[in-house]
C-alpha cells in the first residue's frame, strides 16, 4: 500500500518543552488514520506542521511522494479543532473565500459549492450571515469549507465535537464517502468510540513520542489477552487447568457470567471442557476496546 | 489569483460594503461643509428684524444709530415707564435709555427688552455710543475726525519666501496663518486616520485570532500574507474614504462658494463683525472673504501638499498598522490591549501636541528632528510642509519613513506569526521578545 503522508524523525521544541520527539508516522493512502493521544501529547503540533502553519526543528515530511512544499496546501484540507468563521460574512461568500484561498478558481469553487449546498439542501443559507447560524449549521459550513477543494489528504481535528448525533452521523457518512472517492483522512481525537467505529489505522502519541501504531485490527490482535466471557447456568470448575477463572458473578434469569483466561490449548478445547460441566448460554472473546488499549498503553509508558 | 490579493479584497469589501462606512463617508463632508454653510447663512440673515426705541435724555445720540437689516432705531423722547410699556406690549423689541451721561465716565445706559436681543445688537449699540463719544472728545480736543480718518493707514505685511534657487524667480507669497491652517488640518487628518484605521487593524487581528479563523487561513497562506493582506486592505478602505472626502468636499465647497459669492444681499454690518473674528480683518464682505480664502488656497502648492499628504498618510499608516497588528496578534481579547497600546499611541498624541512648537518655528531643531523620526514625522512633516521647507528634508524624511515601515512590518510579522497561534498565555514584553527571536 502506498503512503500519502510520511514523517521522518520530526522534532519540534517550544521554549520550555519538547512537543514532538523523533516522530515517525506513515499514513497509507485511502485509509482513515486515527491520530490518538492524551491532551498535550503533541497531536496539534504535528497537524500544524503538516499544514505548514509551523515548521519542524528537524525531520522530513513526505506528502504524496514529495517533500512538503507550499503548493501542497491545495491537496490538503484541514478542519482545526477550534473552528471559526467570519461572523459578519455571508455563508456563501465565506465558503467561496476559503475555497479560493486553497487555490480554486472562482468558477470552479462556485460549481463545487453548489454541489454541496444542493446535497445538504442548504441553498437558502447562501445569503445568511454566519452569526445567524446555529452552532451545528456553522460546523456543517466549516466541514464543506474543509473538503470543498477535494483534497487528497483531509485532516480533521476532533471532527465530531459539538455535533448532535444526527449531524455526527451525517459527517461520519461523508468521511466514509470521501474515502470511497479516494481521499485519505487523518483524524485526531481522544474519543475512542469514533476510532473504534471508522479508523482502520491508528497511531498513538504520548508525551511527544509515538508509542504505538499500525492497522487497527493488528493492534487489537496484539492486545488480545485470551480472555473469554462465558454465560452459564450451573457452576464450573477448573478441570485440567488449561484456563483460570478470573471472576464470576450472578446475572439475571439464574445465569452466571464468568471471565475466563485461556492458559493453553485452543478456545474450542476449552469450550468442549466447559460444555461437559454445565449448560452454556453464550461464549465470547473479550476483545480489548481501543479505549482499553489506549489507557493500558499510556499508563504503561507513564509508569 | 494571488492569495494576498484575495485577502486584501476580502478585507476591503467587507468594510466598504458596511452601511456605517457608506454613511460615514458621505455624511462627514456634508456635515462639515453644512455646518460651515449654516454658520455663514446665520450670520448673513439673522432672525427677525428688531426695533429699538431710543430714549436719549443726553441729546447726544439723536439719529446717530444707523439702521441695519436687522435693527431699526426710532427716537421718541417719552418717559422710561411708558417706553417699557411699549416693549411689554410688543410694539418695540427693546428700549434703549441713555441718561444724561458724563462723557468721562458714561454710566447708566440701559437696554430693556422682554427677550435677550443678542450679542450683535448689544455690540452695535455699544460701538455706536463709543464712536460717538470718542468723536465728541476728539472735537473737544480740537482734532477733526476727517483728519483722523486720513491718518489711519492699513498695513498688510506681504511675507515672501525666497526660494532655494537663489532668490530670483522662486519667490512665493506666503501667509503664515494659512500655512498653519493647512498644516494643522492635514496633520490632524493623519492623526485621525492613524488612530481610526490602526485600531481597525488591531481589532481585525484580535477577531480572527479569537474566532480561530486564523488557523484555517494560515493553513492556506503565510502569516505575513495574512497580516499584509489585512493592513493593505484596510489602507485601501482609508484611502477610498479619504479620496471620497476630498472630492465631495471640493465639490461642496465650490458649490457653497458660488452660492455665497452670488448672494448680493449681504449685510455689511454683520460681516464686519464676523470679519473682526477672522484672520483677514480687512475683508469688507463675506463674499470677498470667501474669494480671498479661495485665492489664498490657489496660491499654495496644493498638488505638492496633497501628494505628500497621501504619501505620509499611507506610510504613516503602514508604520503604525504593523505595530497595531502586532499587538492584536499577541493578545486574546481587546481588553488586554491597554498595556501595549499606550506606548504606541503616545508618539501619535505627542506629535499632534507639538504642533504649536512646530508652527512657531517650522525650521527649528525640534521641528526638523520630529519630522525625521518615523514615529512623529507623518504628522509633524505635514504641519511643516506648507511653510516651504527645503526639499532635501522632505526627501530624507520620506526615506526614513519608508525604512521605518519596512522595519515595523518586519518586527511585527515575526511576532505575529507566533502570536496568532498562542492562546491563553500571559503576554508581556519579555514574551514578545521571545517570540521575536523564535526560529520558524
Amino acid at each position: 500500500m502506498s503512503t500519502i503522508l510520511e514523517t521522518r524523525k520530526i522534532n519540534k521544541s517550544y521554549a520550555n518543552h519538547q512537543a514532538l520527539k523523533n516522530l515517525d508516522i506513515a499514513v497509507p493512502a485511502g485509509s482513515i488514520f486515527g491520530l490518538l493521544g492524551p491532551n498535550g501529547a503533541g497531536k496539534t503540533t504535528l497537524i500544524r506542521i503538516i499544514n505548514q502553519i509551523i515548521a519542524p526543528d528537524s525531520g522530513e515530511i513526505i506528502v504524496d511522494g514529495e517533500p512538503l512544499k507550499p503548493s501542497h496546501i491545495e491537496i490538503i484540507g484541514y478542519l482545526p479543532e477550534e473552528r471559526g468563521l467570519y461572523k459578519k460574512m455571508k455563508v456563501g461568500e465565506q465558503v467561496l473565500y476559503f475555497a479560493r484561498l486553497k487555490g480554486l478558481s472562482r468558477s470552479d469553487a462556485m460549481e463545487k459549492i453548489k454541489v454541496w449546498f444542493t446535497k445538504w439542501d442548504i441553498k437558502d443559507w447562501w445569503n445568511k450571515k454566519v452569526e445567524d447560524l446555529s452552532k451545528g449549521m456553522a460546523q456543517k459550513i466549516q466541514f464543506i469549507a474543509t473538503v470543498i477543494h477535494e483534497p487528497k489528504l483531509i485532516i480533521l481535528d476532533e471532527p465530531f465535537s459539538g455535533f448532535d448525533p444526527i449531524n455526527a452521523n451525517l459527517i461520519r457518512d461523508e468521511i466514509l464517502e470521501l474515502r470511497e472517492k479516494g481521499s485519505t483522512i487523518i483524524f485526531s481525537t481522544h474519543r475512542m468510540e469514533s476510532v473504534e467505529e471508522i479508523c482502520d489505522h491508528v497511531a498513538l502519541i504520548n508525551k511527544a513520542e509515538k508509542i504505538l501504531d499500525g492497522p487497527k485490527s493488528q493492534i487489537k490482535e496484539e492486545f488480545r489477552t485470551n480472555t473469554f466471557i462465558l454465560e452459564h447456568k450451573g457452576s464450573i470448575g477448573l478441570a485440567n487447568g488449561s484456563y483460570t477463572i478470573e471472576a464470576s458473578s450472578d446475572i439475571e434469569h439464574g445465569l452466571i457470567r464468568s471471565v475466563l483466561k485461556l492458559k493453553s490449548g485452543t478456545p474450542n478445547e476449552m469450550l468442549r471442557e466447559l460444555i461437559q460441566q454445565t449448560e452454556i448460554h453464550s461464549f465470547v472473546e473479550q476483545i480489548p476496546s481501543m479505549n482499553d488499549i489506549f489507557i493500558t498503553k499510556v499508563k504503561s509508558v507513564n509508569a | 489569483m494571488n492569495k494576498t490579493l484575495l485577502i486584501i479584497q476580502r478585507e476591503y469589501l467587507s468594510r466598504v460594503q458596511k452601511k456605517s462606512f457608506i454613511i460615514m463617508t458621505i455624511l462627514t463632508p456634508v456635515i462639515f461643509v453644512g455646518i460651515y454653510a449654516v454658520v455663514i447663512l446665520l450670520t448673513i440673515k439673522p432672525g427677525e428684524e428688531k426695533t429699538i426705541n431710543v430714549v436719549d435724555e443726553s441729546g447726544l445720540f439723536m439719529e446717530k444709530f444707523s439702521n441695519t437689516d436687522a435693527i431699526t432705531y426710532s427716537y421718541n423722547n417719552i418717559n422710561v415707564e411708558a417706553g417699557k410699556e411699549l416693549v411689554t406690549s410688543g410694539e418695540y423689541s427693546g428700549l434703549l435709555v441713555i441718561p444724561n451721561i458724563d462723557l468721562k465716565k458714561p454710566e447708566g445706559i440701559t437696554l430693556y427688552s422682554q427677550q435677550a436681543l443678542g450679542i450683535s445688537v448689544e455690540r452695535n449699540i455699544e460701538r455706536t455710543i463709543k464712536n460717538e463719544i470718542e468723536d465728541i472728545k476728539l472735537k473737544a480736543s480740537g482734532i477733526d475726525k476727517a483728519i483722523l480718518d486720513s491718518i489711519k493707514t492699513d498695513v498688510n505685511l506681504k511675507a515672501l519666501n525666497i526660494g532655494s534657487g537663489g532668490g530670483t524667480g522662486e519667490e512665493k507669497e506666503s501667509n503664515s496663518a494659512l500655512a498653519s491652517g493647512i498644516g494643522i488640518f492635514t496633520g490632524f487628518i493623519i492623526y485621525l486616520f492613524l488612530f481610526v484605521y490602526g485600531t481597525q487593524v488591531m481589532r481585525g487581528v484580535v477577531d480572527e485570532k479569537a474566532s480561530r479563523i486564523v488557523e484555517i487561513v494560515i493553513s492556506s497562506v503565510k502569516p505575513i500574507q495574512m497580516m499584509m493582506g489585512k493592513i493593505i486592505g484596510i489602507a485601501a478602505v482609508g484611502l477610498s474614504q479619504f479620496l471620497i472626502w476630498i472630492i465631495l468636499s471640493t465639490f461642496l465647497w465650490t458649490a457653497a462658494t458660488a452660492l455665497l459669492m452670488g448672494d448680493q444681499t449681504i449685510n455689511s454690518d454683520n460681516t464686519e463683525q464676523l470679519a473682526e473674528q477672522e484672520v483677514s480683518g480687512n475683508a469688507n464682505s463675506r463674499a470677498e472673504m470667501v474669494g480671498q480664502i479661495n485665492s489664498m488656497i490657489a496660491k499654495t502648492n496644493l498638488p505638492k501638499i496633497l501628494g505628500l499628504l497621501i504619501f505620509y498618510f499611507v506610510t504613516g499608516y503602514l508604520f503604525y498598522a504593523a505595530l497595531f497588528a502586532m499587538i492584536g496578534s499577541a493578545i486574546d481579547t481587546e481588553a488586554d490591549a491597554q498595556q501595549f497600546i499606550f506606548p504606541i499611541i503616545l508618539p501619535i498624541i505627542f506629535s499632534f501636541m507639538m504642533y504649536g512648537a512646530v508652527i512657531n518655528d517650522p525650521n527649528g531643531q525640534i521641528a526638523f528632528w520630529l519630522s525625521m523620526i518615523p514615529f512623529t514625522s507623518p504628522i509633524i512633516m505635514m504641519i511643516r510642509v506648507p511653510f516651504e521647507i527645503p526639499n532635501w528634508q522632505i526627501f530624507l524624511s520620506m526615506a526614513f519613513m519608508i525604512g521605518g515601515f519596512i522595519g515595523t512590518t518586519w518586527l511585527a510579522s515575526r511576532i505575529y506569526r507566533v502570536g496568532i497561534l498562542m492562546h491563553g498565555s500571559k503576554v508581556n514584553y519579555k514574551t514578545l521578545a521571545k517570540w521575536f527571536m523564535m526560529k520558524n
